[in-house]
């Protein structure tokens, strides 16, 4: 009999019971609840009468429209809408007796950070959330995903969820990473490969010596964006790195729980002879740094090539698609992705603001000044701890000098909901992980790189190529 | 959950691949705390010239006379037919939402993205999958001929256009039981809660910190 992957191995410790048809009802170990997708969850379950089926297994922060700027509480957030959110978020884990990191608690910031950082997620866990970015949690070897509010309803009343065994995909990379190559590069180039449908329908693996030499945080970057390539769920198995990560964090097991914990997880590797249904493979050293131009985030370059032709497209949806994106985007085919302006940078996201983010761009920022045309840089730390640790480094002092604005933990320019927005027809170097029209705000013009690359835009006005730059 | 046995409508084309679900809804009206109200601000900034946002009065907006949605043929269409990819990004139920309080019952496409899928089975809005050719071949039909209707067929699986022969389509059995039947899936998993709590059990077992107070 063939070997298991590790989504085999996930999914057969959770089911609770298979039906006949091939769905499946299967265990939740631990949900995550932000404001934005959870008000009608609550409320369905006041309306039917039930309650949670298990507390301890929620855990919810505020993070999708809380402002950036300081505030003390829910009467300090200006827009009205935005105020109900969060206020509704603390009435709702009062009343039900969840765990919530509001306002004011260091430990509150976005949900896919807060989470793995305190521990919250451990290998070998179920994690659903309200967000699509939940596959950032399978940097720990977890099966982890998005989920719409009835199914947060449905999660919060059966601690389950009915589901589907999705198919096994694995991406390797294998090779060393050049100079300026960082996680989000290969998440990018990853998706420029298999296309932002590429991966529906899949638990997709990411696995090979690439994947292996990367930190924590930057597994995490690479999962977050699984779902850009159409995968709900995005993993890495367990190595010294996961351990080492979760060892010593608030939520974490201690004492014999923890050698019984650690012993388990080393188990959670694909088997050497597990069958995967689609196989890529990638060369690390084929990797650049990359810039996306339009506005699906397949539409990615290495920063050092030129903006592709349509003409040159086979695929009618796919050209129809590139000619609307140049339209929007203001581009011309053949341009060097260097030609591009920027007029905004935000520095930020579940994809990149962890530490390890921070201290990459502050590594570019530090001696530098933003270009005068550019009119702002935020730079907005995942939680509150992410915060404090950056300043007990003086990070924010680097951005600080060097023109940047250091902002309160929040999803800020990510999707503005909060007032951190672009203006119409403004070109954003951005770290996030969507390029969608009008995500950062109405008409605005979203670049997806790395932090470096974030950083190195900002002082340059326009795309530079990060491995120039540290040669200057 | 409102049942869906078989509906006859009005076809809307839209034809553009990768709709993402910020262009469905955009975010300024997922703040609301409610799940209905979304269907003025369904496809906001393709619908209207001027930015939306919530609580507005919309019947003043200046509308984009091109956009589809906005032409007279298509006033009161329930069946959206699209190309492939239909509803990526993310994970927001708003997104069938605002399709359901449009009017929308059932979108046709050559593939949608996962989340979306999953979330429009919840709300009772019909996802179905056709292939390229056959999405292909709607289009042109719905375009040769104003006032174009689709009827769709749950529990015989098939969409039947009005010219043409029967497209038969795939739906998982659960689904279409909970539709058919307008099923609370809630109170369903509840049925099975006696195996839920024997799972629990064995894994408080093998995995106690999984289930440690915080
Ligand atoms: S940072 Fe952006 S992608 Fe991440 S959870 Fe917040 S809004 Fe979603």
């Amino acid at each position: 009999m063939a070997g298991k992957t590790l989504y085999d191995k996930l999914w057969e410790a959770h089911l609770v019971t298979q039906r006949e048809d091939g769905s499946a009802l299967i265990y939740i170990d631990r949900q995550i609840i932000h404001e934005v997708t959870s008000p009608q969850a609550f409320e369905g379950l006041r309306l039917a009468g039930r309650q949670p089926w298990r507390t301890s297994a929620s855990v919810a922060t505020i993070d999708h429209n809380v402002p950036t700027t300081p505030f003390k509480s829910a009467a300090d957030i200006a827009d009205d809408t935005s105020r109900i959110q969060v206020q509704t978020l603390q009435d709702n884990t009062r009343e039900f007796g969840i765990t919530e990191f509001g306002i004011g608690d260091v430990r509150q910031g976005i949900v896919h950070v807060m989470a793995p950082e305190q521990g919250a997620v451990v290998p070998g866990m179920t994690v659903v959330c309200g967000d699509s970015h939940t596959s950032t949690n399978g940097a720990l070897a977890c099966l982890a995903h998005g989920i719409g509010t009835s199914e947060v309803e449905h999660v919060l009343a059966t601690q389950t969820l009915v589901a589907k065994k999705m198919n096994n995909m694995r991406v390797s990379v294998e090779g060393e990473l050049g100079p300026g190559v960082t996680a989000k590069d290969v998440v990018l180039h990853i998706i420029g490969v298999i296309g932002t449908a590429g991966g529906t329908g899949y638990a997709l693996e990411f696995a090979g010596s690439a994947m292996r030499s990367l930190s924590m945080e930057g597994r995490m970057t690479v999962c977050n964006m699984a779902i850009e390539a159409g995968a709900r769920a995005g993993m890495v198995a367990v190595d010294d790195v996961t351990i080492d990560y979760v060892k010593g964090r608030p939520f974490a097991p201690k004492g014999a729980d923890w050698d019984k914990a650690e012993a388990y997880w080393r188990t959670l590797v694909s088997d050497a002879d597990a069958r995967f249904d689609e196989e890529v493979n990638i060369d690390a050293a084929d990797i650049k740094p990359q810039v996306s131009w339009g506005t699906s985030p397949e539409m990615v370059v290495p920063v050092d090539a030129n903006l592709p032709d349509p003409a040159a497209e086979s695929d009618e949806v796919k050209r129809s698609g590139m000619t609307r994106a140049y339209e929007y985007m203001g581009l011309t085919p053949g341009m060097p992705v260097t030609d591009i302006k920027v007029d905004r940078v935000f520095i930020g996201s579940c994809t990149n603001s962890r530490i390890e983010d921070l201290r990459a761009a502050a590594e570019v920022a530090k001696g530098r000044q933003k270009a005068g045309s550019v009119k702002q840089v935020l730079v907005v730390p995942g939680s509150g701890l992410v915060k404090q640790q950056a300043e007990k480094e003086g990070l924010d002092k680097v951005f600080v000098a060097a023109g940047f604005e250091w902002r309160e933990p929040g999803c800020s320019m990510c999707l503005a909901m909060n007032p951190d927005r672009l203006e119409a027809g403004e070109h954003c170097a951005s770290t996030s992980n969507r390029n969608f029209e009008g995500r950062q705000g109405n008409g605005g013009r979203t670049h997806l790189v790395s932090p470096a690359m974030a950083a190195a835009a900002a002082v340059a006005g326009h795309f530079v190529d990060i491995r120039e730059l540290d040669q200057a | 959950m409102e049942k869906f046995v078989r509906h006859d409508g009005l076809v809307a084309p839209l034809d553009r691949a990768n709709v993402d679900t910020d262009q469905i809804i955009p975010k300024q009206f997922l703040k609301s705390i409610k799940r209905t109200g979304f269907g003025p601000n369904l496809f906001d900034e393709w619908r209207y010239l001027d930015e939306g946002f919530p609580g507005q009065d919309n019947s003043s907006r200046p509308l984009n006379k091109d956009f589809v949605l906005n032409l007279p043929a298509y006033q009161g269409a329930s069946v959206l037919i699209t190309r492939r990819n239909f509803g990526c990004g993310s994970s927001r139920e708003h997104a069938p939402w605002a399709l359901m309080d449009f009017g929308f019952k059932a979108i046709i496409a050559p593939s949608f993205a996962d989340i979306f899928y999953n979330n429009c089975f919840k709300n009772g809005l019909l996802p179905i999958v056709l292939s390229e050719d056959n999405v292909e071949a709607l289009f042109q039909a719905v375009h040769g001929k104003e006032g174009y209707r689709i009827t769709i067929d749950l529990e015989g699986q098939q969409v039947i256009p009005e010219t043409g022969a029967p497209l038969p389509f795939e739906i998982d059995e659960f689904r279409k039981h909970c539709l058919l039947n307008g099923l609370d899936e809630i109170g369903l998993t509840l049925n099975e809660a006696e195996a839920i709590r024997a799972y629990e059990k064995g894994r408080m077992e093998r995995e106690p910190w999984v289930f440690a107070d915080h």
